[in-house]
């Protein structure tokens, strides 16, 4: 079984949970820029949940099913189609051969994961499955997916209820909508640690301003616009380690935040972290979209991670009911 | 050890600061801590970045939060463990680290900023080349790209600063200089650092089972080769 590129987007990747372990040589951990999102899209089709899947940017690629299988989609909407016809994110669909997957228009997020059941079989590089755009290695020939690529599927066991009469057949249950994007501004951090490099001033700057995504934003990095702030210490410290979520301050005033492709060390001053669990928040905000941050303390971060994890454990559990019960009739 | 500063990089990863600057006494103290780690895992311990004067350690809050009965913050669990840890771990002789020797062409088609660094600190290309090759540097540690390491220090007579504006592609094997520090090119990239060199060696490769050349703690030694050495060597490494 694969799927094979028709049209390419604008970067589409393979990616899992990323590269763990390879920092120490200067080796980036990569991986899918919204790990919530990028659970969810596994378990709906009863996957793994660190199994390879498609990221895709907005333009999407067009995707071509040779054969029956169960897909989802989760995190951005670019209003999918199959043959034509539109189907919603957060559920399990299940597609006829030579069925067509096509992205109409960019309505809401900024990055989109396709699973497969089965998941994406390309060869593990440390690991790890993902893309590393830098080095070219990784994922699928280590670069972006291109017209004509053909993506092998790790063959499963099959799931044979449904005669695939009509074109695609969505199953009735999905996960919940997590994200809107217009509504939702905030972004919990923690202090970083050059927070007190910041003066008093630019920390309540820092806390009560809006700041806006900036176009030149990648999957290295989010450059922000908001109100500069003022080191009290020197521009730069002494290379250190960084990671995703990582918030900066720029020479000029101005803050980066990295993101899952960003470097493994950097020597701007580490002002704030966004918590883990807010991640996939800011990765599914885009260009001139605007943020504000919250301060919150160590405890309350971990409480929400483990919060969430409780309820990924949950969600887990009713996906893989659900699917049993639908294909197994129990 | 009195100056040894915890702080939080979120809620999954804790930096240990040694002291705000660059020492091969300090960085000593830090691949010592990043080795034993390495080889006594606290348990939710992921990995470990060794850096000039701080060790980052990256850790599974949620495993620790289900195995472990902690009393406060995870955070601070950690932080207990690896206060425990720190005594333990021992700084290795210099003669234990390995020495890399790497060959560089400083032959005007590879060095585009060799005849500057000479005309800028007063001294011929020759005398940079020199003073380049004459010590044996330090790898503080490893970042910015796969496989590139920070080395240091270069004498005073080619600490020159980084370029204003930096370069849109410098070539794989390029050897630059950046203040006191100098570090080759793994890969082709965008970069700053003034270049006055290149080395055919293959410092980074992916389908190798190290990919790296080089690692924290390391010590290196550059010696010239003439340009037919080098495309020599290019043709071999390729």
């Amino acid at each position: 079984m694969s799927i094979q590129i028709m049209k390419s987007g604008i970067q589409d990747t393979i990616q899992d949970r990323g590269r763990v372990g390879y920092r120490h040589l200067g080796i980036n951990k990569s991986g899918v820029m919204d790990n919530y999102a990028f659970k969810v899209v596994n378990m709906l089709v009863g996957n793994k949940l660190n199994d390879a899947i498609i990221e895709m940017h907005f333009p999407a690629p067009t995707i071509l099913f040779e054969r029956e299988t169960l897909i989802a989609l989760t995190g951005a909407d670019f209003s999918a189609t199959i043959n034509g016809e539109e189907i919603p994110l957060n559920h399990p669909i299940l597609v006829c051969k030579n069925s067509i997957l096509q992205f109409q228009k960019k309505m809401n997020g900024t990055v989109c994961y396709l699973a497969v059941r089965g998941g994406f079989n390309v060869s593990k590089w440390l690991k790890s499955k993902s893309t590393n755009l830098k080095i070219v290695y990784g994922g699928y020939h280590g670069r972006a997916l291109k017209k004509g690529d053909v993506i092998k599927v790790k063959a499963t066991s099959k799931l044979s209820r449904e005669v695939c009469e009509k074109d695609f057949v969505v199953l009735p249950w999905q996960t919940e909508i997590f994200y809107n994007r217009n509504e939702n501004k905030e972004i919990h951090v923690l202090k970083g640690p050059e927070w007190d490099y910041l003066s008093e001033e630019s920390k309540k700057d820092f806390m009560i301003n809006l700041y806006s995504i900036l176009p030149s934003s990648d999957r290295m990095g989010y450059r922000l616009s908001g109100p500069t702030l003022v080191s009290k210490s020197e521009n730069e410290i002494i290379s250190s380690a960084v990671c995703f979520g990582t918030i900066q301050l720029l020479p000029d005033g101005q803050l980066i935040v990295l993101m899952a492709d960003h470097q493994t060390t950097g020597g701007y001053p580490r002002i704030a972290q966004i918590v883990s669990t807010n991640l996939s928040k800011i990765a599914q905000k885009g260009s001139r979209d605007k943020i504000q941050f919250t301060l919150v303390d160590q405890m309350v971060a971990e409480e929400m991670l483990i919060k969430q994890d409780r309820h990924l454990v949950q969600l887990q559990n009713a996906c893989s009911f659900k699917l049993e019960e639908y294909f197994n009739g129990k | 050890m009195d100056r040894v500063k915890f702080s939080a990089l979120g809620d999954q990863a804790l930096v240990i600061d040694f002291g705000n600057v660059i020492d091969e006494k300090i960085n000593d103290q830090v691949i010592a801590l990043f080795n034993y780690i390495n080889s006594n895992h606290f348990p939710g311990f992921i990995e470990a970045v060794p850096a000039y004067a701080s060790l980052t350690v990256f850790y599974d809050a949620l495993y620790i939060s289900h195995h472990i009965q902690i009393e406060s913050s995870v955070l601070s669990w950690v932080e207990n463990e690896l206060m425990k840890m720190m005594p333990k771990s021992e700084i290795k002789k210099e003669t234990e680290s390995r020495l890399i020797e790497i060959p560089v062409c400083y032959d005007d088609e590879y060095a585009p900023d060799l005849r500057w660094v000479a005309e800028i600190k007063g001294i011929t290309a020759e005398e940079v080349v020199q003073s380049h090759t004459a010590k044996t540097y330090r790898v503080y540690m490893m970042g910015f790209l796969p496989g590139f390491a920070y080395m240091g220090e270069v004498n005073d007579n080619i600490d020159v600063p980084r370029k204003t504006n930096p370069r849109i592609k410098i070539e794989a094997g390029s050897v630059g200089i950046a203040g006191r520090q100098t570090g080759i090119y793994p890969i082709a990239s965008p970069g700053g650092w003034q270049i006055i060199g290149r080395t055919a060696l293959r410092l980074f490769d992916p389908r190798k089972t190290e990919q790296s050349v080089f690692q924290s703690g390391d010590r290196v030694r550059f010696y010239p080769i003439s340009q037919e050495t080098y495309l020599a060597q290019l043709n071999g490494y390729t």
